[in-house]
């Protein structure tokens, strides 16, 4: 509890009981050497397949082959990361942008919600592959074309999640803002928005992975190549090339990539949560 | 704001300013009000009372009686589908406060960010409005936890800050729907208390809704007891002992007899 609260009294529920919960380290042992083991359980796993069938490079390389490509194509894999990073955070941005936009016009009037959230869901159903190549004739400039694919997976979750925070807040507290005679406006800013925080931030989680995955698949649409292309390019071309382990190298950077921005994000979460929200807090026991 | 310090001069005064509640100088008064829902429910019918100035009622009935619709149809949170509701003063925003079973507050704001907000949304900045806030902090005895969050403060605590921001534009009128009936007893009698003193100091007039025989007594003037399908009132109950009432009063010959009385006729309102 970061407040300062004088705990003793007796009115005030004292800070989640240290001494009965379950011993804090233990289980962030288990949460960090958990999936840890289960990692090098497979990879070791993975390492001694490889080497017990003499598996050749070309077919399955080992793990360590991979670590040793990743290294190797360092100059080349690098500045692709960044490109399709770049996709990825542009149509997170835009998605954000758009996603919370529409959500509060949404609220705002049930006649645009009505008229627009099918087409919506049109967008969200249809795969981005199936579009991208559509997208890719009709926009010139092949960065917007990846970046209107990206945009396309990622602003559904953070429309739908935002739009459904907006709506509930608690029906007491509207009463209250109606009672006190606010306005449209500040009903929005000082109980909706805040109302559909949460919501919001499980959206941006979701979206944060389906932007680095919009951007993957419009890029393997897409097929160029150059200095500007993105880490899609790097595993067609090295699959052309059969340059099987540069292949596994560039999908575990992706991989990487994609834990990074879920992680960072759940970071977010928890900062902005932390001091009221019940997913954020410690439950007493 | 303790228990106690209120001195009697003050109860005795207005006792004499409000004769007869029901008559001298009214706050408002509902005329053959009744409500009706979309659904066709007739929630309310032929509602015919006055509340005076300072007065402290209460609404009694079974749940479903449509108890906290008049709350609402008196805070012009809902309109009525017939009748009327005079007011004998002008009511601007902020004339009247409302306090619900539920705490309500906003999770994410603090004690001070909550009771701010009535203020806030008629336009005044945190430091405009700090000794307002501050003031009614102390009126409910909440000062130190200005910088708590709501989930850190026990259920008598968020009611308190509830209050404080019903209180916080010093309104005329104070609508309370069931505030106290998820506390716990000991806390409750406590809040009973406070809110007594509150009221023997402040002007304000109260409604206030409850399903306990015993809270409606030891707090009212005058109860109107209320029955179900369609709601409506019928009967309407004094309690002519003086305030200030404290703790004794819950022990004395005359509250039994009050609530013996007022059980008969919420009885008689079920139908028993």
């Amino acid at each position: 509890m970061a407040v300062a609260l004088d705990s003793d009294s007796p009115e005030i529920r004292p800070a989640a009981g240290e001494e009965d919960r379950p011993d804090p380290r233990l289980e962030l042992l288990v949460r960090i050497f958990g999936p840890l083991a289960l990692l090098v359980v497979v990879v070791g796993g993975w390492e001694l397949l490889v080497r017990i069938n003499e598996i050749p490079p070309y077919i399955l390389p080992g793990p360590l082959l991979v670590v040793q490509s990743l290294l190797d194509n360092w100059p080349s894999l690098w500045p692709s990361l960044l490109v399709t990073l770049r996709i990825t955070f542009l149509a997170l941005a835009v998605a954000v942008v758009g996603g919370v936009g529409l959500a509060v016009l949404f609220s705002l009037s049930r006649w645009i919600e009505l008229s627009l959230f099918p087409l919506a869901v049109v967008l969200q159903v249809t795969p981005v592959v199936a579009i991208a190549p559509l997208i890719l004739i009709y926009v010139d400039n092949i960065t917007l074309a990846l970046l209107i694919c990206a945009w396309i997976v990622a602003f559904f979750p953070i429309l739908s999640n935002t739009a459904l925070g907006l709506a509930s807040a608690d029906h007491n507290l509207r009463d209250l803002f109606e009672l006190y005679g606010a306005s449209r406006w500040q009903q929005l800013l000082h109980l909706r928005l805040p109302s559909a925080l949460p919501y919001f931030l499980g959206g941006l989680r979701i979206a944060g992975g389906l932007a680095l995955i919009g951007a993957i698949v419009a890029e393997f649409a897409a097929g160029t190549g150059g200095t500007g292309s993105g880490l899609a390019f790097r595993i067609l071309e090295a699959g052309w090339r059969l340059e099987i382990p540069r292949m596994f190298a560039a999908l575990l950077l992706i991989s990487l990539a994609g834990i990074l921005i879920f992680l960072a994000f759940t970071l977010l979460q928890h900062l902005l949560l932390r001091r009221w929200h019940a997913s954020a807090t410690l439950r007493e026991r | 704001m303790r228990v106690g310090v209120v001195d009697r001069p003050a109860g005795d005064r207005r006792r004499r300013e409000e004769p007869a509640p029901a008559g001298g100088a009214p706050l408002f008064e509902l005329r053959d009000v009744g409500k009706t829902f979309g659904s066709g429910t007739v929630a309310l019918e032929g509602l015919d009372f006055a509340v005076g100035r300072h007065a402290f009622v209460s609404l009694l009935g079974p749940s479903g009686c449509g108890k906290s619709t008049v709350l609402r149809l008196i805070a012009g949170l809902l309109r009525p589908s017939r009748g009327r509701i005079l007011w004998h003063r002008r009511i601007s925003r902020g004339d009247i406060g409302f306090v619900f079973q539920e705490p309500t507050l906003m999770p994410w704001a603090t004690v001070f960010d909550n009771v701010w907000l009535p203020l806030r949304l008629q336009g005044r900045g945190r430091r405009e409005a700090g000794e307002e806030v501050e003031r009614a902090l102390a009126m409910v005895g909440l000062s130190d936890f200005a910088r708590a969050y709501p989930r850190e403060l026990s259920g008598g605590m968020k009611m308190r800050a509830s209050i404080a921001r019903a209180l916080v534009t010093r309104p005329k009128l104070l609508l309370m729907d069931e505030p106290f009936a998820a506390l716990d007893e000991i806390t409750r009698f406590k809040l009973n208390n406070e809110l007594l003193n509150l009221w023997a100091k402040e002007n304000w007039t109260v409604v206030f809704v409850t399903h306990s025989v015993y809270e409606s007594v030891y707090l009212s003037e005058r109860i109107l007891v209320m029955a179900a399908r369609p709601g409506r009132i019928t009967g309407e109950i004094p309690i002519p002992v003086p305030h200030p009432r404290d703790e004794a009063f819950r022990l004395s010959p005359t509250y039994t007899e009050a609530c013996r009385r007022v059980s008969a006729e919420l009885r008689r309102a079920m139908g028993e």
